[in-house]
């Protein structure tokens, strides 16, 4: 059994309409999601908007109920798990948006040391030391911690959602688009950081994202969404140079080249694609327009194809 | 590089905080010629939101110094009366962010009209509906005459932006100003948009200023590429140039950072330090001199300007000749900008 | 568009069934009945106890609610005690006088509102915004009576320009030009007091949408079209704005009954706010039910016009 092993998982969301305002349908938000990770892996979940690929990442760690499916952490079955039981610890979340999910309010040291009050006993003196420890661990100076997150650029601010995020060692992080909201040279510096406390820790990352460039560079495994479901899993590798499903295809030639020389051919080659998913479209989707159920193609890749017979 | 459409000279914006005047735009040169994409790159903060702002006169509380020629006229400071007559005629805007950039309470027919009936008031209501339907149609919009009866929140955020652009384009501008125009879109999108914009730039014969901070987004689109930082142009070259031979070391470093190039998993290149904040802008010298501290201080220019080391090619600051990446040194240099911020 | 008019008004039942019930309760748990202290303390007691049975008090309250319930149905509102007439016929002539003085109360709220917020949110921060953002401090700090007061003392008395109460000059022949004409004279003081207090809040209000939208992104796009400053305004950013004001026209009618209450008694105007002070005072209960009743509802369909004022201006709630 994998680390986090995430079996046929849908979030379902009621449509209210009607003169009595009742439930008429639901928007299938994940619908039938299944990915396992290893320990020490970074696995990246990849959609456009409205994918589920956040809603994906909210479920397993209890933020959006499970309409049904499994989340399992390490052995333990976490599926719509509400209690600040010790499995909640050891998943943590990054999010999207550095100057939104800080309280402006709030000093770092309170910010950082919020979950480990909620699950330690400290003393004032203990937790001033391990807020310290962190801030120097996230790269910042350990006399910051009484300032405000207004007084930090960007990238220092989502340093600090990432402290918050480790301070209580936790073995898996669920990353929601964590450098979407910033620029390239901060985003490099929040990426690099990433990674070695990765090492350091021996973390798991779920990464979320829509920038290919930097899925590429961050991940062993990618899982394509496409309106809540898998279009296609593999290896980074499989993905970005043997990619089968049409969705994929799309979506690979969509990443704009950085040299200039290959323009003319990026272009044409992403015509070709694009002619070649609207004529195969049918092929590739079902009737509501819907990924099929993902068929194995190596041991790594698979691939949503219709059933073949 | 003939047929020069705008031509910006010495142009310095500044923005009035407390009782002091600050530039977010400084010494800018710059010309665009027809049926050329000028990008401007830069992160947040650079001053090219500013630069564009300035052509199209859109500051509401902004002291322009400067020149800016559009056609050989001097539009900058131009009274409002005046600039509405080259706004949405002459030179069309598309901005970053399309599910704002479009009034909600209006519909799309409506707004695409409105830029038709402000410029060519000769055209009759039914004209001006056939023009907008044929726009809608131009920018690859499905079924015109169902979408120009629609409100803009019943559109998704592609095709938004593409009503975003028919309104910029509606009366064929000369120049088209886009300010990040696919940042807010998803790459499907964004591929999509940009084609339309190549497309559109092929059959208008108009200059485009296009800016940017994604430089994958400047390789598939520009002729000519101006690096912008804390409100100055560090670099001038066209494209191939400019990626094939980056001089300036800010052009250098924002191109290891990109993790596109970089090998999967290694470390990316890191800039020290933070960009400034427009208060906090160094005036004096290299601007970009306290983010490369291991460079010795000597090589930079005390007043720094551009220098064109080979034809059409220019680079700020003379540092670029003596700049080189520190080793494998770069997880220390970051500790280090970050505890000097 | 019809569904969401539908739904809306099928809201308005429970509302309307639960605000009656709320008022029957408190009827009931009020001390004394109309029996109590109005009635001759020389009749025997055992009669009046015989009266009390007669008309019902000792019903179990279902059946009271009921009985309530089903003449208010057929437009029996009960029998005032005070003045020995039907509540129905009692209110009838004061709902009329009510209905014109907030109806001009709100033509003037909406006068002095609409042009004095869109000045101030224009010209932010000129002077001309920050004299009128000082009156709209003045008036938010200003108890509604003291101001109406000193309105009454220097409008009504030392000046003389306006009369100092009714709602028109007795001897009058109903429907005569010089009728309507002193209605309207009667009309003018209270509400235009009453407006000058309660417009602030729509003056801020607006300020700080017109503030806001301008800095709106399409704001910028009507800009770069080369829309003239007058059309942006126009056509960009006062509609937008207007808007919310639009949403706040349903409390405005709330607010008014509150204000009603006090206006009323200080202008000495016949209106239904006057009614259920005095019938308060006078422990005139069916009067005082009934009029609590129809304020509620009034408050309840100010609300419902909100809602369908603004999904006919806002095409984001249309399409719901």
């Amino acid at each position: 059994m994998a680390f986090l092993e995430v079996e046929d998982l849908k979030v379902h969301f009621p449509i209210k309409g009607g003169i009595f305002g009742r439930t008429i349908d639901h928007v299938r938000a994940v619908d039938g999601v299944s990915l396992s990770l290893e320990k020490g892996k970074t696995y990246g979940l990849v959609g456009e908007s409205g994918s589920g690929k956040t809603t994906t990442g909210r479920a397993i760690i209890g933020l959006e109920k499970a309409t049904a499916g499994t989340v399992t952490f390490d052995g333990q079955d976490i599926t719509n798990l509400k209690n600040k039981s010790d499995v909640r610890k050891d998943v943590q979340m990054i999010f999207q948006d550095p100057y939104s999910s800080l309280n402006p309010k709030k000093r770092v040291l309170d910010i950082v040391s919020e979950p480990l009050r909620n699950y330690e006993n400290l003393t004032k003196k203990e937790e001033r030391i391990r807020v310290q420890e962190l801030m120097e661990l996230v790269g910042l100076s350990p006399e910051s911690i009484l300032k405000y997150p207004h007084e930090f650029s960007g990238g220092q601010r989502q340093r600090i959602g990432i402290a918050r995020a480790v301070a209580l060692k936790p073995k898996l992080i669920i990353a929601d688009e964590p450098v979407s909201a910033l620029d390239v040279s901060v985003q490099a510096q929040v990426l690099n950081f990433m990674q070695d406390i990765q090492e350091e820790l021996d973390l798991t990352y779920l990464f979320i994202g829509h920038d290919l460039g930097v899925i590429k560079h961050m991940c062993d495994n990618i899982g394509i969404m496409y309106r809540g479901r898998y279009v296609e899993e593999g290896s980074t590798e499989e993905i970005f140079t043997n990619p089968q499903h049409i969705y994929t295809k799309r979506l690979v030639a969509a990443i704009p080249d950085i040299d200039p020389k290959n323009r003319e051919a990026q272009r044409q080659f992403r015509q070709e694609v694009k002619t070649e998913y609207e004529q195969s479209f049918n092929d590739y989707f079902d009737e509501e327009g819907l990924a099929y159920q993902l068929q194995p193609v190596t041991e790594t890749h698979r691939v949503a194809l219709p059933e073949k017979g | 590089m003939s047929d020069k459409l705008l031509e910006i000279k010495d142009l310095k914006t500044s923005f009035r905080i407390k009782d002091d005047y600050y530039a977010a735009v400084d010494n800018v040169h710059l010309t665009v010629n027809k049926n050329e994409v000028l990008a401007i790159v830069g992160e947040s903060g650079c001053g090219k939101s500013a630069l564009a702002f300035s052509v199209m006169g859109l500051h509401n509380r902004a002291k322009i110094e400067g020149n800016i020629y559009f056609k050989d006229q001097d539009i900058a400071n131009l009274p409002p009366n005046k600039l509405n007559k080259l706004r949405g005629k002459d030179m069309g805007m598309i901005f970053q962010d399309p599910l704002t950039a479009l009034n909600p309470l209006m519909i799309i027919g409506d707004q695409i009209g409105e830029a038709l009936l402000l410029h060519n008031s000769e055209l009759s209501k039914t004209q001006r509906k056939e023009r907008v339907i044929e726009l809608l149609n131009k920018v690859g919009i499905p079924r015109p005459e169902h979408v120009y009866e629609q409100f803009p929140h019943e559109l998704s955020g592609g095709m938004r932006q593409r009503v975003v652009i028919a309104i910029a384009i509606a009366n064929d501008p000369e120049l088209l100003i886009a300010d990040e125009p696919t940042t807010a879109l998803d790459v499907t999108i964004q591929s999509q948009i940009l084609d339309l914009i190549n497309e559109l730039k092929e059959d208008m014969d108009a200059g485009i200023i296009l800016i940017t901070h994604d430089l994958g987004v400047v390789a598939e689109m520009a002729d000519r590429v101006a690096v912008m930082y804390a409100g100055q142009i560090v670099e001038v070259a066209d494209v191939h140039t400019l990626f094939n031979e980056p001089l300036h070391p800010y052009t250098r470093s924002l191109f290891d950072s990109v993790p596109n190039k970089a090998e999967a998993k290694s470390k990316l290149h890191v800039i020290q330090g933070i960009v400034p904040s427009l208060q906090n802008l160094p005036r004096e010298g290299c601007r970009f001199a306290p983010r490369i501290p291991w460079i010795d201080e000597s090589v930079h220019e005390e007043h720094p300007s551009l220098h064109e080391v080979a034809p059409g090619h220019f680079v700020r600051c003379t540092c670029y000749k003596h700049f080189e990446f520190p080793g494998e040194s770069s997880e220390e240099e970051e500790q280090h900008g970050v505890s000097r911020s | 568009m019809w569904k969401f008019t539908v739904r809306r008004l099928l809201i308005m039942i429970p509302q309307i069934i639960l605000l009656s019930i709320i008022i029957f309760v408190l009827a009931k748990m009020m001390p004394g009945d109309a029996l109590s202290g109005l009635i001759d303390p020389n009749i025997d007691p055992e009669r009046i106890e015989e009266l009390r049975h007669m008309h019902g008090f000792y019903d179990p309250w279902h059946k009271q609610y009921a009985d309530w319930v089903g003449g208010l149905m057929q437009g029996d509102l009960g029998k005032s005690f005070r003045f020995k007439m039907d509540v129905t016929e009692l209110i009838g002539q004061r709902v009329v006088n009510s209905f014109w003085l907030s109806l001009a109360t709100l033509i003037f709220t909406y006068l002095l509102a609409i042009p004095l917020g869109i000045l101030s949110g224009r010209y932010n921060d000129s002077l001309l915004d920050q004299t009128i953002t000082t009156y709209t401090y003045i008036g938010f700090a200003t108890p509604l009576f003291i101001f109406a007061l000193v309105m009454l003392w220097v409008f009504g008395f030392m000046v003389g320009w306006f009369p100092t109460s009714g709602s028109v000059t007795p001897g009058l022949e109903p429907g005569t030009f010089e009728y309507v004409l002193s209605k309207i004279n009667h009309l003018i003081l209270p509400s235009l007091s009453m407006a000058l207090i309660a417009t602030v809040n729509t003056v801020q209000y607006l300020r700080n949408d017109i503030v806001d939208t301008k800095q709106k992104d399409f704001i910028l796009t009507a800009r770069a079209k080369g829309a003239p400053e007058s059309r942006v305004y126009n056509r960009h950013i006062l509609r937008n704005s207007l808007l919310p004001i639009a949403a706040f026209f349903g409390f405005e009618i709330t607010s008014l009954i509150g204000g009603s209450i006090f206006i009323e008694n200080i202008f000495g105007y016949p209106g239904m706010g006057q009614l259920f002070l005095e019938s308060i005072l006078l422990r005139d209960f069916s009067v005082v039910t009934a009029v609590t009743l129809l304020f509620g509802i009034a408050a309840i369909v100010g609300a419902l016009l909100s809602d369908i004022i603004l999904s006919l201006v806002d095409p984001r709630i249309r399409i719901k």
